[in-house]
């Protein structure tokens, strides 16, 4: 909402008052100032003048040469391009060193040789239309029609244009602000000076409406109230200027004085009218009724609209001549042949215009206003408002009479007003007197302990309500600043602290945390290779994306990382190690809601990572997280991963997550040229398996011993294999087994590897015996024979 | 006469040990001069000629011989050692400037660098951590808190719809519904989260983005609570010397409601670039829960009373560190995530 302050000061006096103060007072008290504008301050020296003489010039046949009176004694010569001078034309005249808006300078110079000491203007070059002054011409000089202008006079001022604009940012609770009395009670309130809002009336009349229209409303549900009144003997013309400089103003582009009335009446009092031709009204009577359906209706806009039974529709015996409340007809508007004109000012039920005008598209000023719910009552003074402004500005005969359809509830509202309440609640202390005066000042009623609020503040329904009032006009920056009483204990949850230390172990490992859309294209299933039956296909669609990429709510986390890697890996980067905790939303059986689980993800490339380079930190992280039992078997049948570089991850045999080399294929598909890594983890699984954390083991007070052992076997035989033979066979007394040597090649028999194992054995009670120790290696090799594995020789 | 060679090879020792280069030569000296079959051992081995008076006073100065050699010996090996470590030493000299050889050090995505630090702020003035569902029913991200279908305000949140009754949601505030059917009061929660809105991606919109939401309810809490606790938020999250204002605003779930803004750090309060020419950043929205929130979650609005806020992580992280466009945070390039 723009607020022109010229209009604002026919109804509360606030002159003394810069316009920042206003801005922050206003703000401070509720309606929100998001900035304001001096109208014309880019303008600097620029004055009235009179042409004395235009000649032409010597040099040039599209040029002329003027002397100018600016008012102070001996004329100045001005060169200009324009065609439409003559001498005794009254003309914006930019003096040497002036300022235009855009950051226009002007400066006396010479044009082909012959001096020129400032510029004529345009419309345009002061920032103006011909919509602002109607007789003046877009491409040329602005020749002026204003009466009383001084030579030598600032432009600003001769014009009109000095207003001040400030600009609101009102709350969807508050329609009754997106007006100048609106604004004007709440200014009055804030700055605790008189209202002065007169009631408009209309002087003389011809004729009775009754005689010429009739008005039924046939859906009161949709329509609480429709008031009509008529003029007739329309003259159709351009608006006086103080009418066209405030609806500038407010950001409204003047058009005629009808039309420009009911923009004017709108601003001022919030209550968009329409106007309409009598004689487009078939058996001169207006119904209000829900559109039948198949209906349709081609709009102001040109578009030919098709309606439905839930939108109520403005119409005559015959057809609709406007959608309510959105927009009119096509057929139904003023013209310059109007000679009769119905004035509509109705109320309508705010959510059915909000489902219309999104319906068909097109929201309007009329219908964002009405959506909000207006008051009733504002029916009346609004268009008697109209008829006054005709009246003024001499635009036709207003027909005595009005047409008033009310359905409207006048149940004034009750609210409880409890002072003690209320300062509890706000924790102040101030006094039921007090209360009262600013209740007061905004229109409310207190009778003993209710509250009842004006008919245009339908947003006062509940003491915390009343409350919000009370502290506005108490002021917000008065209200002390306490610490919540009572002591609560603050900490991370058990999933939280785990959660923590994920990003720790992944951090301290070097890796760099990421965060990616939670919404996928359902095309990035097939760029990781997802079987066509792939349970995770099936996931949350969005209905209303915003294109495919973001569609559907993500099953897997692998696609989001490898997009990443792919960004980074296009963007240049030699290399890239990430994790993401990220979520994804498995759709639940029977359920509405999905299962939303979130994911550990690590990716990486380049740097010399390869799989156990993933692998290790993996392992690092499961035993920092003291997740157990976990295993790790390969899978040769994911299809995103390499089939022989890819395992499955499994805590008590329940699914914990995958490892692997990504396919080639699916590199292919990220425009990725090098290996790619990636696992994911189930956080909840790991959460499930971690183990309580024990006691402190004693140091060693025994010496260890340890033998290492060179092994032979087939070269398909996982190490795992070998690994759990040995620790089952040597027992409690293995502390510690660590692989330190694979080897295939020219001392080994083809197809077959060895492995190297150093064993530590360590008793807690006592030093082990060589024999004990060699009989545990002894167990070792015979429990390795049915694995064919072999000590090398 | 043996006296006298034991002088002599005390001062011959002295002389050679002064020229022995090296712990070998060292060592062939002490063998030399006290090795078994050395020159003072010989000497020693003719004390049998000696009379009963001359020889205890031979046999204390050869002892004395012995020690002032051993003395000798042991002074020349330390000055050796320290020599050679000297010269080692001078040999290992680095060029200190080099670059080190550093353990790669991972980082925290800068959106949850700040989000951390603003959850120890509210751990610390006793809130605790909650979540809530990303895919959300419609009734609690708009009906319970007082957004009907059709009321304006949603229009101000593009919503994305999965069927009509379930969306994602568009702001954290239905955490504060599921809070309060799952908890009884005392309340003091802090829901940081993803929320989603239509809106198309450029430099300062994402459809997704994150908020933390907080709720305090219990017996007797008042706006000057809410005013309190936010201020000291702020303070810890700005800078103690941030200048804070509280005002009027609109929301459909608090009453009163408010708007917090932080006084520009760039120009106090003038008005700039930074802050658009207002002199203020908006920092937070605020507001007493609305007794219907309250009743519609089974606390009695006579009993308790509670407020709640919400406030957008990106434009915090994004001020905190001059950055310019939303899309880098998403985008996650190495080079960007290194930064923080």
């Amino acid at each position: 909402m723009n607020l022109s302050m010229k209009w604002l000061a026919d109804y509360v006096d606030v002159g003394h008052i810069s316009p920042r103060q206003f801005a922050e007072a206003m703000t401070m008290s509720g309606s929100k100032v998001e900035g304001w504008e001096l109208e014309g301050s880019e303008i600097r020296n620029v004055v009235v003048g009179k042409l004395l003489s235009v000649v032409p010039h010597p040099d040039s046949d599209h040029l002329v040469v003027c002397q100018v009176d600016v008012g102070n004694g001996e004329p100045i010569q001005i060169v200009t391009g324009a065609q439409n001078v003559k001498a005794g034309d009254i003309v914006p005249v930019a003096l040497h060193d002036s300022d235009l808006p855009g950051g226009k300078h002007i400066k006396k110079g010479k044009l082909r040789g012959v001096e020129s000491n400032g510029m004529l203007c345009s419309l345009s070059e002061l920032g103006l239309t011909a919509h602002d002054f109607p007789y003046a011409i877009e491409d040329g000089i602005f020749v002026l029609e204003e009466p009383d202008v001084q030579l030598g006079q600032d432009i600003q001022s001769a014009i009109g244009l000095n207003d001040t604009c400030v600009e609101f940012e009102i709350t969807s609770n508050r329609p009754d602000c997106l007006s100048v009395t609106g604004l004007a009670r709440e200014a009055a309130a804030t700055f605790d000076v008189p209202l002065n809002l007169p009631v408009p009336e209309v002087k003389h009349t011809v004729d009775d409406i009754h005689d010429l229209l009739s008005v039924e409303v046939k859906a009161p549900d949709l329509c609480p109230r429709y008031v009509a009144r008529m003029v007739k003997n329309i003259k159709i013309e351009p608006s006086p200027r103080w009418m066209r400089e405030r609806l500038r103003a407010c950001g409204v582009r003047p058009i005629n004085n009808i039309v420009d009335i009911t923009n004017y009446v709108m601003l001022e009092y919030g209550q968009p009218m329409h106007a309409f031709d009598h004689k487009y009204v078939a058996g001169q009577k207006i119904v209000v009724r829900r559109a039948n359906a198949g209906e349709q209706l081609e709009t102001l806009d040109g578009v030919v609209r098709s309606l439905t039974p839930d939108m109520l529709v403005i119409a005559d015996m015959e057809k609709p001549s406007a959608v309510a409340g959105v927009m009119g007809g096509e057929y139904s508007g003023i013209n310059d042949n109007t000679n009769m004109i119905v004035f509509e000012s109705a109320c309508f039920n705010g959510p059915s215009i909000r489902v219309t005008a999104k319906k068909l598209g097109m929201r309007t000023e009329s219908s964002g206003r009405f959506e909000k719910q207006l008051d009733p009552a504002t029916c009346i003074p609004a268009v008697e408002r109209a008829c006054q402004l005709v009246e003024l500005l001499g635009a036709g005969e207003v027909v005595g009479g009005m047409i008033d359809v009310d359905h409207s509830d006048h149940t004034e509202r009750r609210v409880p007003f409890e002072p003690d309440w209320m300062n509890r609640f706000l924790g102040i202390e101030l006094s039921r007197e007090e209360m009262v005066r600013i209740l007061e000042k905004i229109g409310c009623k207190v009778e003993g302990d209710v509250v009842i609020p004006p008919s245009f503040r339908g947003d006062l329904e509940h003491k915390a309500d009343i409350s919000e009032e009370i502290a506005r006009f108490y002021g917000y920056d008065k209200i002390p600043s306490t610490a919540i009483r009572g002591t609560a204990n603050g900490a991370y949850t058990e999933a939280q602290k785990f959660e923590r230390s994920i990003d720790q172990i992944l951090q301290a490992q070097g890796l760099y945390e990421i965060s990616t859309y939670s919404f996928i294209s359902p095309k990035y299933y097939d760029k990781i290779r997802l079987p066509q039956e792939s349970p995770y296909r099936n996931c949350v669609v969005i209905s209303n994306p915003l294109g495919e990429d973001t569609s559907v709510m993500r099953t897997t986390t692998v696609p989001s990382m490898l997009e990443t890697l792919s960004r980074n890996y296009n963007n240049r980067n030699k290399s890239a190690a990430l994790y993401e905790i990220g979520t994804v939303y498995l759709p639940q059986p029977g359920k509405e809601l999905p299962d939303e689980r979130p994911l550990v993800t690590v990716g990486m490339y380049g740097g010399g990572c390869d799989f156990f380079s993933l692998k290790g930190i993996l392992e690092t992280l499961l035993n920092g997280l003291r997740v157990n039992g976990w295993e790790m078997e390969a899978c040769t049948d994911h299809p995103t991963f390499h089939p022989g570089r890819c395992a499955k991850i499994t805590v008590d045999g329940e699914f914990l997550g995958m490892i692997g080399e990504v396919h080639p294929s699916v590199c292919e598909n990220y425009e990725i040229g090098g290996r790619v890594y990636v696992a994911y983890l189930d956080e909840q699984v790991m959460l499930a398996h971690v183990a309580a954390e024990t006691g402190y083991h004693p140091l060693p007070k025994f010496p260890a011993s340890t033998r290492d052992l060179a092994l032979i076997c087939d070269e398909s035989l996982p190490v795992a294999a070998i690994e759990k033979a040995i620790r089952q066979a040597v027992g409690n007394i293995l502390e510690q087994l660590s692989l330190f040597d694979v080897y295939q090649g020219s001392q080994i028999a083809a197809g077959k590897k060895s492995v190297a194992y150093s064993l530590t054995l360590r008793a807690a009670d006592r030093t082990l015996t060589d024999e004990e120790a060699d009989a545990a290696v002894k167990r070792v090799l015979k429990a390795l024979k049915p694995l064919d594995v072999e000590l090398r020789s | 006469m043996l006296l006298e060679d034991l002088q002599n090879i005390e001062k011959q020792a002295a002389q050679a040990l002064e020229s022995a280069a090296d712990p070998k030569a060292l060592d062939d000296l002490r063998v030399k001069y006290l090795g078994k079959k050395g020159e003072l051992t010989a000497i020693l081995k003719q004390m049998g000629s000696l009379s009963a008076e001359e020889r205890p006073k031979v046999g204390a100065f050869a002892n004395e011989v012995r020690a002032a050699i051993e003395n000798l010996i042991e002074q020349r090996s330390n000055a050796l050692k320290a020599q050679m470590q000297e010269k080692k030493l001078a040999e290992e000299k680095l060029d200190v400037t080099l670059p080190g050889k550093a353990a790669p050090l991972g980082k925290s995505h800068p959106l949850n660098k700040v989000l951390d630090e603003i959850k120890e702020i509210f751990l610390g003035m006793g809130f605790s951590i909650s979540e809530g569902p990303e895919v959300e029913l419609d009734y609690y991200n708009f009906e319970a808190l007082n957004i009907p279908k059709n009321h304006p305000a949603r229009d101000t949140q593009d919503t994305f719809y999965i069927p009509d009754n379930v969306l994602l949601r568009t702001q954290t505030s239905p955490v504060q519904i599921r809070t309060m059917e799952k908890q009884r009061p005392p309340i003091r929660v802090i829901a940081p989260g993803r929320v989603y809105r239509s809106d198309a991606v450029d430099a300062t919109h994402s459809p997704l983005f994150h908020q933390i939401e907080g709720l305090v309810v219990d017996k007797g809490v008042t706006m000057a609570d809410l005013k309190g606790t936010l201020e000291m938020f702020v303070k810890r999250l700005y800078g103690e010397d941030s200048v804070v204002r509280f005002r009027p605003h609109h929301f459909p779930f608090t009453e009163p409601s408010a708007e917090l803004d932080v006084q520009c750090f760039a120009c106090h309060g003038e008005g700039c670039r930074l802050c658009k020419g207002e002199g203020w950043i908006e920092i937070l929205g605020c507001g007493m829960v609305h007794p219907k929130v309250l009743s519609i979650c089974g606390v009695d609005p006579e009993e308790y009373s509670g407020f709640a806020f919400g406030l957008g992580l990106e434009r915090i992280v994004m001020r905190r560190y001059n950055i310019d466009d939303l899309r880098l945070f998403f985008e996650n390039d190495v080079r960007f995530l290194g930064q923080f």
